[in-house]
């Protein structure tokens, strides 16, 4: 079946509003060398706006990076606030609350750290952190990212292409899905307690969708090394779907044929299905998707702003689903 | 001091008057200083709607802690705290619909008929509006004390609605402590009705 995508013109930008990359990079190379010379302090700031990388918080170790290339990859919009970003959170191996990661993620252990890798590859076995993070060239992304329960940030991230590391593993012919498990520490998280979750927490992706240059594993955010309450040591990112397909903290992959269930697929398959695409015209049964708060934005009384079908990235992915009935693949 | 007579202090209705409205103050303040975290909407929001929650429990709770520690003096402070119960419910159902839907009126009545947990805090909002505006003196004597009595009933089913709302917004994360709560504090309070209701009923049949 074909799937119609309405269109009025306004949500998205066309691909001619788009100012070509080279053009804007001018651009800015044009205002830093203004805010070096006379005009200097009053465009200073202009200047700093897309020193994203340089102005770093300071609060962890710094991780370097260039600027992607992928399409798609470097949304111009506003980032949120670090301080946002890093207080509300949902990571519930800590706890249910918002701020319970903040305050309780310290706990995990993030070294010695490795990934294992199993199932349908040729190369299964144990990657190290430091293999794993020479394993690819690290690039700074600027995505959306958008929460099931309606509020949207801006995350600059640093990592590379998960495709990079799959490659590595060499998927088998029959392999179609990839599982992703993530760290289960008994000490360091109280909400491995909480009762009806069937930890630990896993998530799955089909394996084109893993393979999608877009699709990030993660280990940096502003420049530096990941808070641990936003997934550290790495993570995966997967900017078109709801946040809680990126899975944070991963400790295992695994290739296999038949679709895995994920965690929030056990606890209410009617509320959270396998695909968790962002998609306005399908609401969760308690909300809508349609609109979303965007963290940080204009203070309190600023309206929600609409949903874009794939979160914006339509372009890239739209075509992973081609034929697919969005309704029931939700 | 005995507690009776500190409840019939002078000072003492205003000073729980102040107290009442303690809670939102509070929150204004954080929605002005920035004091509400990453999303401040949604904490006000949410802190109105616990605030409701506890007033509620506080309004009846008057009445069993009255008979059972012998304190008539507490009689007077039931209709404050239940019109509280009413001003915060309406602060709560007004913040929503400004700041989650826009005030957008047609969207809040698709809202509210599209979704059950929405429609079930709304119709407990409902059911406080009559019993809101019966709350005076004259409402009293014009309804006639029985009929107003049988109204003022309607707390009994408003209860739980408000419960079953909190219940229903809890089930997505599947954290059910703090509705937990509420639902013993609840639960006791009319469970201790029902039983005295029997009592009643026993002992008129004797």
């Amino acid at each position: 079946m074909l799937i119609r995508i309405r269109r009025d013109g306004f949500d998205e930008p066309s691909g001619s509003d788009i100012t070509p990359r080279a053009a804007y990079l001018q651009r800015r190379a044009w205002l830093k060398a203004l805010a070096g010379g006379a005009a200097g302090t009053a465009l200073a700031g202009w200047a700093a706006r897309d020193a994203l990388a340089q102005s770093r918080p300071g609060k962890l170790a710094p991780l370097a990076a260039g600027k992607s290339t992928v399409a798609g990859a470097m949304t111009m919009e506003k980032t949120t606030d670090y301080a946002d970003v890093t207080s509300y959170n949902n990571f519930y191996e800590f706890g249910t609350g918002k701020g319970d990661p903040a305050r309780r993620a310290h706990a995990m252990k993030t070294q010695p750290w490795s990934v294992d890798v199993e199932g349908l590859v040729h190369k299964p076995g144990r990657i190290g952190l430091d293999d794993l993070l020479k394993l690819g060239a690290m690039e700074e992304r600027i995505y959306r990212l958008r929460c099931v329960e309606g509020w949207s940030m801006v995350i600059p991230w640093i990592g590379y292409s998960l495709s990079a590391l799959i490659q590595r593993v060499q998927p088998q012919g029959n392999a179609r899905y990839v599982e992703f498990v993530t760290r289960m520490d008994e000490q360091a998280m109280p909400g491995l307690r909480t009762p009806g979750f069937d930890w630990p927490y896993t998530e799955a992706l089909r394996l084109d969708e893993a393979m999608h240059p877009l699709t990030l594993l993660a280990f940096g955010m502003y420049g530096e090394v990941l808070p641990h309450q936003n997934g550290a040591p790495l993570r995966l990112v997967v900017p078109w779907k709801y946040g809680f397909k990126s899975i944070k903290s991963v400790v295992k992959l695994r290739f296999v044929e038949q679709q895995p269930r994920t965690l929030w697929q056990k606890i209410g398959a009617d509320e959270y299905g396998f695909y968790s695409n962002v998609n306005p015209d399908v609401d969760h049964p308690r909300w809508s998707q349609a609109t979303e708060r965007r963290i940080g934005e204009d203070g309190l009384f600023s309206r929600k702003r609409k949903t874009l079908m794939f979160n914006g990235y339509e372009a890239q992915v739209g075509q992973l689903y081609a034929g697919m009935d969005l309704r029931k693949h939700f | 001091m005995s507690a009776s007579s500190i409840l019939l202090h002078p000072a003492a209705k205003p000073l729980v008057f102040a107290l009442c409205l303690l809670p939102v103050a509070w929150l204004a303040w954080g929605a002005a200083a920035g004091g509400l975290g990453a999303n401040p909407a949604e904490a006000l929001i949410r802190g109105l709607g616990d605030w409701t929650l506890r007033l509620l429990c506080l309004t009846l709770a008057v009445t069993p802690l009255r008979v059972r520690a012998r304190l008539p003096a507490l009689a007077r402070y039931r209709r404050m705290l239940g019109l509280f119960t009413f001003f915060y419910a309406c602060l709560h159902l007004l913040s929503y619909g400004w700041l989650d839907m826009g005030l957008q009126v047609a969207d809040i009545g698709h809202d509210i008929l599209k979704r059950p947990f929405i429609l079930v805090g709304f119709v407990g909002w409902l059911l406080l509006v009559p019993l809101a505006a019966t709350s005076f003196n004259r409402a009293v004597r014009a309804l006639g004390a029985r009929q107003w009595l049988a109204l003022h009933r309607l707390v009994y089913a408003i209860a739980p609605l408000a419960l079953l709302h909190f219940f229903w917004m809890r089930a997505g994360k599947n954290d059910f402590a703090e509705v937990a709560v509420y639902g013993i504090v609840i639960g006791a309070l009319l469970l201790e009705r029902l039983q005295r209701h029997f009592q009643a009923k026993s002992r008129a049949s004797a």
